[in-house]
């Protein structure tokens, strides 16, 4: 769908087939310059401690996102192991930088994440030159089995990943430029920031290269690739290994931020959290792993505050996205671009207040699910701390039958009334549709 | 003397027990446009798979303008100068049009794997893919989806994809199935403007488009060429009457 919309989006209009002037460049430049300036400007906005270090995750994870959906989303291939390379990246930049601060070499934190990024490229180099020969099911597997490989080995080789407690560092104790000690959480966001925005230039840059054009080509058809001349192999092999540098990157900018590394990162779960953010944020265009790394930190950090549960909601997350939005919530807003093309600002007003009024019941479910799940959670686990827990702010005794009756009624009935919104979001969708489509520019 | 285009010696392929190809050979000097006919089953696409690289041969040579082509992966073929369509559409369906040609004539202008070029600042890339779009008169429809577009659109743009990276040597696999009449004249038109200065293999059913555009017509029947010669002749060979005119007639 975005594919196309992007894919679309290139095509030049006949006029436009001189170069591209000063115009064309401005407009290049006008959405990095502005997400520039928010990158700078967001730690005054959320000033607190815990939110700088949200931020500095979500610089993180934004990297490793993108780099994973150069595999899924632009070639096609579904990893179940690209956090190798983000761990490794990881671990080999905080040996790095307890080799410098040993040997008092000057090489300041900033490039830090170079070394990361150079270990992701050489180990996606070499497993890549392995998996990337089959697509499909064999490359998953494949990908599978390199991830164990090497989580397996993490326990093993205790002298480079650290066993149980990791390899840890001090940042601050590398040479410092500009006055920089890097001690403050602040300037650890600065430093995460600008190489997130480097990296995400970089890779929105490749998608619109010759090699970035024949990944989606090769994600399309690999055979019919082959008959223009592409080797598909070598597309994916490329890709896997440009992967694994940006997936270096973010690793080495993990072990700056926390100081420390564990084998935990290279392992499934970091793998299968990349996944998730690519998912669940949309794989089939630029913007959606971005929204999903924002999404995934702010839940993982938020909701892991408020429930131990928090993963089972996370699953669900995932698995309601797959069911009712393959195309991710970048799917979900582009599905009304064509609103916005036709300049329907009206049906759109009004197609919002639609989905607030069907948002409303769609909580209330929602909130009896959750206390459902809270009560069966704690009753089934942590029946010895009493049975009063606290839902929303609210104590709640989950052994009385009044609860259980209180959360079957939420359930039921915002199911019910969420149910009846169905067939008017429908309705508002199409005239929506239609009213742009009277004004003469949806097709 | 200058070597044949193509040139095939006693091929054969097997699948398992059963001969699909049964020592064919054939010259098709440079500049000509050859047609295969036969009927169902004698081989005719597995013969193209032969030639383009999906398959490889059983025993025998495929030589591409003298050099030994035998057995090379069909990108490595593509480079030498061969380009194929295929009977069912095989394009790049949930990329758009001009991104199907784009794709197509990356290679042949030199830009293999580059990463470090942005694609929009390639002119020649611009040109020629708007030139191929121009030829297979699918230009204003440049920003569709190819997947959506009409069958017989898709099949030009089979076409275009194919004489896009500029190769000497096309092979065309039943370019007009599935069409009108009206189409499968426009379908002509279009293979003899681009086969232009080539040379052309293709398969085909529609005995009016062989006929039409053929230089030179070879029978395979039954995994084997029965016989090659101009279409004048073809028409009046019993053998060929009896194996494949004649049933459909």
């Amino acid at each position: 769908m975005s594919d196309v919309a992007s894919g679309v989006a290139n095509v030049p209009a006949r006029e436009a087939l001189s170069q591209p002037g000063a115009a064309a460049v401005v407009r290049l430049a006008a959405p990095w310059l502005a997400l520039a300036v928010a990158f700078a400007i967001l730690p005054a906005i959320f000033t607190s401690g815990s939110a700088l270090t949200m931020l500095s995750l979500m610089g993180i994870m934004i990297v490793f996102a993108l780099s994973y959906n150069m595999l899924l989303g632009e070639t096609g291939l579904l990893s179940f192991g690209h956090a190798v390379y983000y761990g490794l990246g990881g671990f080999l930049a905080v040996h790095a930088m307890n080799t410098i601060i040993h040997d008092r070499l000057p090489i300041p934190l900033p490039l830090i994440p170079l070394v990361g990024g150079f270990s992701g490229l050489l180990f996606g180099i070499i497993f890549g030159s392995v998996s990337t020969r089959r697509a499909g099911t064999a490359f998953a597997m494949i990908s599978l089995g390199l991830g164990e490989l090497v989580a397996s080995s993490s326990l093993i080789l205790r002298g480079f990943f650290g066993g149980e407690e990791g390899v840890s560092t001090n940042r601050t104790k590398l040479l410092h430029v500009f006055g920089l000690n890097f001690g403050p959480q602040i300037q650890v966001y600065y430093l995460i920031a600008g190489w997130c925005l480097l990296c995400m230039i970089a890779m929105y840059a490749l998608t619109r290269t010759p090699f970035g054009r024949m990944c989606n080509a090769v994600r399309e058809n690999p055979e019919r690739a082959q008959f223009v001349g592409y080797n598909p192999r070598m597309v994916r092999f490329i890709a896997f290994s440009l992967a694994g540098l940006f997936a270096g990157i973010a690793g080495a900018l993990a072990a700056v931020n926390f100081e420390l590394v564990n084998s935990s990162e290279v392992g499934a779960g970091q793998s299968g959290l990349v996944l998730l953010a690519a998912y669940i944020g949309g794989i089939g265009s630029f913007i959606g792993p971005v929204i999903g790394a924002v999404l995934v930190t702010w839940l993982e950090v938020m909701l892991s505050d408020v429930t131990d549960v928090w993963q089972l909601y996370f699953g669900l997350l995932f698995i309601g996205m797959v069911m009712f939005a393959p195309n991710g919530i970048a799917g979900l807003i582009m599905m009304h671009a064509p609103l916005w093309q036709a300049r329907a600002y009206r049906p759109m007003l009004r197609l919002a207040l639609v989905y607030l009024v069907a948002l409303a019941p769609a909580l209330v479910l929602l909130a009896g699910l959750i206390l459902f799940t809270e009560m069966t959670y704690h009753l089934s686990v942590k029946a010895t701390e009493g049975t009063t827990i606290s839902v929303f702010h609210i104590a709640v005794d989950a052994a009385s039958a009044k609860s259980w009756a209180a959360a079957a009624i939420l359930i039921a009935g915002g199911f019910w009334l969420f149910r009846m919104t169905w067939p008017v979001v429908g309705a508002a969708w199409h005239e929506a549709f239609a009213q742009a489509r009277g004004a003469g520019s949806v097709k | 003397m200058t070597a044949p285009a193509i040139e095939l010696v006693d091929l054969h392929k097997n699948f398992g027990a059963t001969q699909i190809i049964r020592g064919v050979s054939l010259s098709v000097p440079a500049g000509q446009r050859h047609a295969i006919i036969g009927p169902n089953g004698a081989g005719k696409s597995t013969l193209f798979n032969l030639i383009s690289g999906r398959f490889t041969p059983t025993s025998g040579t495929v030589r591409l303008n003298g050099e030994d082509v035998t057995g090379l992966p069909p990108h490595v073929i593509n480079r030498r100068g061969l380009s194929r369509s295929f009977q069912v559409t095989n394009i790049f369906p949930r990329l758009s049009v001009w991104e199907n040609i784009r794709c197509a004539v990356l290679w042949s202008l030199g830009y293999k794997y580059a990463f470090w070029r942005g694609i929009e600042a390639l002119p020649d890339v611009r040109a020629r893919t708007e030139a191929i779009l121009e030829s297979i008169e699918l230009i204003n429809r440049r920003r569709v989806q190819a997947g959506v577009l009409a069958y017989a659109e898709q099949r030009a743009l089979e076409i275009g994809i194919t004489i896009a990276g500029g190769a000497g040597i096309i092979l065309l696999d039943e370019p007009s199935a599935g069409m009108s009449v009206a189409e499968a004249a426009r379908a002509v038109a279009l293979i003899r403007k681009v086969s232009e200065g080539r040379t052309l293999i293709m398969i085909e059913h529609d005995m009016g488009v062989v006929f039409d555009l053929a230089d030179r017509i070879s029978v395979l029947v039954y995994g084997q060429i029965i016989a090659s010669d101009i279409p004048a002749r073809i028409k009046q060979d019993r053998a060929v009457q009896t194996a494949y005119l004649g049933t459909a007639a």
